[in-house]
């Protein structure tokens, strides 16, 4: 059985290579890689080697060119040692000493071939393979062909995947060997697409149709823009001919193109709707500690950018902490970071609450002085205890990548994480007003000061738990913010307008009307910069502000009653 | 019997402060310029250029202050978005110096270098009599004056008050200086307007052009204050004062404070382009940061560090900031956002009604000093 | 009486601003004062604080050799605070009060722009040492970054090349101002001038600080999904590049699939993103930190000595780039040029200038041209590495020369030098 497998396999990564070959040195090249290939297959069925011939890796001492042939010949090779010797150059790992090709291990240096280790060679002035994107595609080409043949199904569909959007004719008996041998049921769908993909430029118009029927489930914008293509005619005028002669076979393509069409059409939109749902939440968690420290103080924080950039500060503290002393549970550093991170944004509003708007009761516009000048302070001392640079904050490996709709519309995993971060830290918000003791009393506060304290509330203290509260908030929105945006010292001041904006069309003080702003102005912003691009679209949110506030001058949720005016 | 308008402005300064008037006339119009262009480098009392743009430039800084002391101070309307008006006579004024480089920029063309690199071959119709020294000065004036009077004809009307009128003029700022970032819209982009030669056919960079462009700020930011005092002083002046401290009263009254809000609105408007106009021959360039939000908050806080509301202050309030800003840029480089913030902190903190309070409180002490 | 005090306060105060400006001592005769003119504080501290710091260590080593012409030179460092008009404020008192024989500084082009005319005036001497788009040549200003032909035009040929991916579609995409506008307006030509079609080029811009690219991203993919190979150039500037970057990565669009070329961003700029998932995307520059030749090694090591030494946040793990490298090799060939020419006087110093050469981290020999105040440079692409290094998958044989009139726009055929 073994023997069986490595056969397979052995023979898929001969079209592995003839299909490189193929697509990157044409067909004369091709017809010569194919001659050697049939040698090494020769030489292989007599052998089943572990120790790779000395001719096979000197390539990879070479230029790009010979390096790319140096992996085809790997993948004729195949086997435990060839996976080996891609494995390590993929990894940056993979040296050359003179001619000799060595992989740099951890424990020291081997030789490549043999994989014998070479105590004596000292591992830092060992030249490394570099690898450039010709290569890697060459690479990933020649993995996904190990992959095709593998146990694992995932690899398998990840395989079929990045084959079938190469699509080379060379490829054609491959996905067929393995559709025949293929019991899962994505997978098999996967290499039915890549194959009809291939097979939409066969000879015979009944593969052609064929083809063209299977292509119809097919996500890809790429397949769309192919189908297309066979609908076209090509020439001038009357001597205009399609480009595809077979009535039957366009049919079912236009059939194909408008189920396509439809998905993607589905897919965009809710790519776009999304978009602008992201874009809202990450407005409402920048803009959320403004409204509330605003509405009970009526204090313009000037400086509450600058609590946003020490929340993502903290983060990255934690997340330095982790790589330190937990680097096992590092994809876990966010979550520790977004208590930190409320504590630190939380601690600095208390100081500054009681160190400086304290005093500036009464005085809002003042307050509005004094906190332009605790932004520049904030501002200077990030600078000069980070230094002036961004700092690097990685996403935990459970926020990278996406979720693939179609037509290459991807959800990033960091976006959905934080919309639903940013409705769970509404919803604590939400209930700390409406179901606290101290909720009640900030909403007393901020509706009618002088009555709260009448009545026993003790207004200072609840102030300053409002303004903790409130800077507590930015800093979970730095700590969101560090996932999707530059982390430095100025951070914050490229959200301060936009959270101002955000605060003042909802309503002062209104938290309901915080976050129909925010969501508002996320999705018209993304409609917007679809139909007119991202600078005139800012220009057109800014004058739909100024206008709408003609139309509501306090805002969507406008207070009621006499405390509204004067 | 009404007093002839001649008069009321000659009564609203007390003799004394004609003396003072008189005394800066003269410094601003012929000590500088004597000390600048008479006296030999090496001099004593000799004014290097550096100094005379520098102290030009904080003029028209304490100019724009004192249009803003107007509408804030005296008229409780907060503007973030000042630094538009301020740009607006700027790029007004910089349009005609533009085209007073004739052929000399770097393409030897007769449009200004940054039209010709888009390939334009004509003036777009708002260039048209930028050539004209006199329609760039109105222009200046107008300009601002214009946008001022439609936007707060629209916001006065809707009555927009307190933080709601603030954040929309730091709107109406940004959306502008993202408009003026765009090449197309034919000011230059980013790099604005820069390198002019000339002024009235006068080399830009001559003593004697700079003597008179520093000499021309002063009487400027004489003429607000001025005019500032007759408004304050005038019955024009209480009205607004009635509507700042309570406005549904003075309604109620039957004044409609539209007209009084939109005409001081406007005129700081007016005052701070021509500010603007003077300020881009000095420093040289004139750039859509200008524009930034930041730039116009900053505004608002010379005003406040001088002291709200009376005029004087909010002038020295913008010398005291952007004299310290030049002074610690060179001593502490790294540092000097501390202080700069610091200071800040400080005069709300202790000095309530900014610098010119702390004058007031000083003066009041002495008089309550018996024998003092 | 209040307002009689007001005005005479103005007086006392417009006396005070007079006085300011007096000089600030006599000058010390055994110290050359040297300016740098770069922001420490404001939205451009992120990228100048570390030329500053360039500077101070090259001043440093001059000064640990013997100085020039027996003299120490003596640093004054001022921060223009990323405010344009500020700069040619700095700029005329550096020259005018403080007399500094020369001033390294500035990044962005509207900061030099600004100080261009007082340079001119006062007949001074500026190094600038970032790569900028070119179209403009100042008898006082020495560009030792590079122009479009040295930077942009290489990268699309790589780009274009077989090696490079053979691209035949390409996305344009910059922040909305001159830099990018003009490179653009370049590369477009350039790319006309290889047959591709104008159906085959997507200009797209963002304004100034913009840090949502989803929009941008999904268009580029929609772009690409034509058939045709298709590459990014970016030319996105500052802090915009980390979520640029960040989208890219989680978006899923591979170098491999499509690779994107950046102009602004550099070891630097790489430090503030995780550069794991965009392995294989490109930068094209004069020098790498990558590079390995012993001058590289020398400034590297000195550097970071220099750092720790002063106390720079974060000095174990600082970086160099490109806009360093041209700070450095801007002070040692101005001060071979100040040697050659025996004084510090401008106009001499210019004229010893020209065709001064110096063995740069680059590992080549540079030259100052000898009409174009251009150096003539080396063009490396790079493609960004897990570490965020880059690994250097092209060079030219030799450094080429600047045209910082670019022959892809029409009218200056003409103008080469000065």
């Amino acid at each position: 059985m073994g023997g069986h497998m490595m056969n397979r396999k052995s023979r898929s990564f001969l079209r592995a290579i003839l299909s490189f070959a193929w697509r990157e040195k044409g067909r004369r090249a091709a017809w010569r890689m194919r001659l050697a290939a049939m040698a090494c297959l020769a030489c292989m069925s007599l052998s089943a080697q572990a120790v790779l011939g000395p001719g096979v890796l000197a390539g990879f001492a070479g230029d790009f060119s010979s390096r790319i042939a140096a992996i085809e010949a790997l993948g004729v090779e195949g086997g435990e040692t060839a996976r080996r010797v891609l494995d390590a150059l993929e990894a940056g790992r993979l040296g050359v000493i003179g001619e000799r090709v060595v992989i740099v291990g951890e424990e020291g240096v081997c030789d490549a071939a043999s994989g014998e280790a070479l105590p004596d060679v000292p591992e830092t002035p060992v030249e490394t393979v570099t690898v450039n994107n010709r290569v890697r595609r060459a690479l990933a080409n020649a993995r996904a062909a190990f992959a095709l043949g593998g146990e694992d199904a995932a690899a398998r569909l990840a395989a079929a995947h990045t084959l079938g959007e190469a699509a080379s004719p060379a490829w054609l008996p491959l996905f067929e060997r393995a559709l025949a041998g293929e019991k899962d049921e994505a997978v098999r769908g996967a290499l039915v697409l890549a194959a009809a993909r291939v097979n939409l430029s066969s000879a015979d118009p009944a593969v052609r149709r064929q083809a063209a029927q299977d292509l119809g489930v097919s996500p890809d914008a790429a397949v769309r823009n192919l189908l297309a293509g066979l609908l076209a005619k090509s020439g001038e005028g009357t001597a205009a001919a399609w480009v595809e002669p077979d009535a039957g076979v366009r049919e079912a393509a236009a059939a194909s193109l408008r189920a396509i069409d439809r998905r993607i059409a589905l897919a965009e939109t809710a790519g776009t709707v999304f978009t602008g749902l992201s874009l809202g939440s990450i407005l409402l968690l920048a803009a959320l500690g403004l409204a509330i420290t605003y509405g009970v103080m009526g204090v313009i924080n000037m400086a509450h950018g600058e609590l946003l950039m020490i929340g993502a500060y903290a983060t990255f503290v934690v997340q330095g902490v982790f790589r330190q002393y937990f680097p096992e549970w590092i994809d876990a550093y966010i979550i520790a970071a977004i208590p930190v991170a409320f504590l630190a944004a939380a601690l600095t509003g208390v100081a500054m609450e009681r160190l400086v708007l304290r005093h500036l009761y009464g005085r809002p516009l003042e307050s509005l002085l004094a906190t332009w000048g605790l932004s520049l302070v904030l501002i200077q001392a990030a600078r000069v205890t980070f230094g002036p640079q961004n700092l690097e904050l990685a996403n935990p490996g459970w926020m990278s990548g996406g979720l693939g709709l179609a037509a290459g519309v991807v959800l990033p995993f960091n976006r959905i994480v934080i919309v639903f971060f940013a409705a769970l830290v509404l919803l604590l918000i939400w209930l700390t007003m409406q179901k606290t003791r101290l909720g009640m009393f900030v909403r007393a506060v901020t509706q009618n000061r002088a009555m709260a304290g009448c009545v026993g509330v003790p207004t200072a203290r609840v102030d300053t738990l409002a303004f903790a509260i409130g800077a507590g908030v930015a800093g979970l929105g730095g700590a969101a913010l560090s996932q999707i945006a530059n982390v430095g010292p100025a951070m914050g001041q490229g959200y301060i307008v936009d959270a101002f904006m955000v605060v003042v069309l909802g309503g002062v003080g209104q938290l309901a009307g915080a976050v129909w702003a925010a969501l508002g102005l996320g999705i018209v912003s993304k409609f917007l910069e679809g139909l007119a691009g991202a600078v005139i679209a800012k220009i057109l949110v800014l004058l739909f502000i100024i206008i709408f506030i003609q139309k509501r001058p306090q805002g969507i949720f406008a207070l009621k009653g006499r405390f509204a005016d004067d | 019997m009404r007093t002839p308008l001649s008069l009321r402005c000659l009564q609203s300064l007390p003799r004394g402060g004609w003396i003072a008037l008189a005394a800066f006339a003269a410094v601003a119009w012929i000590g500088v310029p004597l000390a600048h262009l008479a006296l030999p480098e090496g001099h004593p009392l000799h004014i290097p250029a550096y100094t005379v743009s520098l102290s030009g430039k904080i003029l028209c800084y304490m100019t724009v202050a004192v249009a803003m002391d107007l509408v804030w101070g005296v008229a409780g309307v907060l503007s973030l978005g000042h630094g538009l008006f301020f740009a607006l006579g700027g790029y007004a004024f910089g349009m005609y110096l533009m085209r007073q480089i004739g052929r000399d920029g770097s393409y030897g063309a007769d449009l200004p270098d940054f039209m010709v690199f888009l390939d334009w071959k004509e003036l777009p119709w708002y260039w048209i009599g930028s050539d004209a020294f006199l329609w760039a000065a109105f222009l200046a004036m107008a300009l601002p004056g214009a946008v001022a009077f439609v936007f707060g004809w629209f916001a006065f009307r809707s009555r927009i008050k307190g933080v709601y009128f603030s954040i929309i003029t730091q709107a109406l700022t940004y959306a502008a200086m993202l408009l003026f970032f765009r090449n197309e819209t034919g000011f230059g982009g980013n790099n604005g307007f820069t390198d002019f030669k000339r002024i009235l056919g006068f080399d830009i960079t001559a003593p004697q052009t700079r003597a008179v462009l520093f000499a021309l700020s002063a009487t400027l930011l004489t003429a607000c204050l001025m005019l500032g005092r007759y408004l304050i002083a005038s019955r024009f002046g209480r009205v607004l004062a009635a509507i700042r401290d309570a406005e549904s009263r003075a309604m109620f009254i039957g004044y409609d404070p539209l007209y009084y809000k939109l005409f001081i609105w406007t005129l700081s408007a007016m005052l701070c382009g021509l500010a603007g106009a003077l300020y881009v021959p000095q420093t040289g360039i004139i750039n859509p940061s200008e524009m930034s939000p930041a730039n116009s908050i900053e505004i608002a806080v010379w005003v406040a560090v001088g002291g709200r509301g009376t005029l004087v202050g909010a002038a020295l309030g913008a010398g005291i900031v952007n004299l310290t800003k030049s002074f610690f840029t060179v001593t502490l480089p790294e540092y000097w956002p501390f202080f700069l913030g610091g200071i800040f902190i400080v005069v709300t903190l202790w000095l309530p009604d900014g610098v010119a309070g702390l004058w007031r409180q000083w003066r009041a002490r002495r008089a309550a000093v018996p024998g003092g | 009486m209040q307002s009689r005090r007001s005005f005479i306060k103005v007086c006392i105060l417009s006396a005070s601003i007079a006085a300011m400006g007096a000089p600030s001592g006599a000058l010390a005769a055994d110290t050359i004062k040297v300016g740098v003119l770069h922001s420490l504080s404001g939205t451009m501290a992120i990228s100048e604080t570390a030329l500053k710091n360039t500077a101070l260590m090259a001043i440093e080593e001059i000064n640990a050799s013997g100085g020039v012409l027996g003299k120490k030179l003596e640093p004054v460092v001022v921060d223009p605070a990323s405010d344009w008009p500020l700069f040619a404020e700095k700029a005329r008192q550096l020259i005018a009060q403080d007399k500094v024989a020369a001033v390294f500084g500035c990044w962005t082009s509207v900061s030099r722009k600004s100080v261009n005319p007082v340079f001119k005036e006062l007949n001074g001497l500026l190094f600038y040492p970032v790569q900028y788009e070119g179209e403009e040549l100042e008898k006082n200003v020495f560009y030792t970054g590079a122009a479009p032909n040295q930077q942009a035009i290489p990268a699309v040929e790589y780009l274009m090349s077989e090696e490079g991916g053979g691209a035949k579609r390409f996305v344009l995409l910059g922040t909305d101002y001159v830099y990018p506008r003009t490179t653009n307006k370049i590369l477009r030509a350039f790319l006309k001038s290889k047959g591709v079609a104008e159906a085959d080029i997507l200009e797209t811009y963002t304004p100034f600080g913009h840090s949502d690219y989803q929009t941008i991203i999904a268009d580029i993919k929609k772009f690409a999904s034509a058939g045709k190979k298709t590459a990014v150039v970016s030319t996105i500037n500052g802090d915009s590049n980390v979520p640029f970057y960040k989208e890219l990565g989680n978006a899923g669009l591979k170098a491999t699939d499509v690779p994107v070329v950046a102009f602004s961003v550099g070891e630097e700029e790489l430090r503030g993103v995780d550069t794991k998932p965009l392995v294989g995307h490109l930068a094209s520059w004069n020098y790498f930190m990558s590079l390995k030749n012993p001058q590289n090694e020398t400034f590297i090591g000195k550097y970071k000595a220099w750092a720790k030494k002063n106390g720079v946040p974060n000095a174990d793990s600082v970086v160099t780039n490109d806009p360093m490298e041209a700070t450095y090799v801007g002070l040692h060939i101005w001060k071979q040029a100040v040697e050659k020419a025996g004084s510090t006087d401008t106009d001499k110093v210019i004229a010893a200038l020209s065709g001064q050469t110096f063995k740069s981290p680059s590992g080549f020999t540079l030259t100052m041209d000898k009409t174009n105040h251009h150096l003539h440079k080396p063009v490396f692409i790079g493609e960004v590495r897990a570490d965020g290094q880059f690994d250097v998958v092209w060079k030219t044989k030799a450094p080429i020369r600047a045209q910082p009139w670019s022959p892809f726009i029409p009218g200056n055929e003409s103008k080469q030098g000065l």
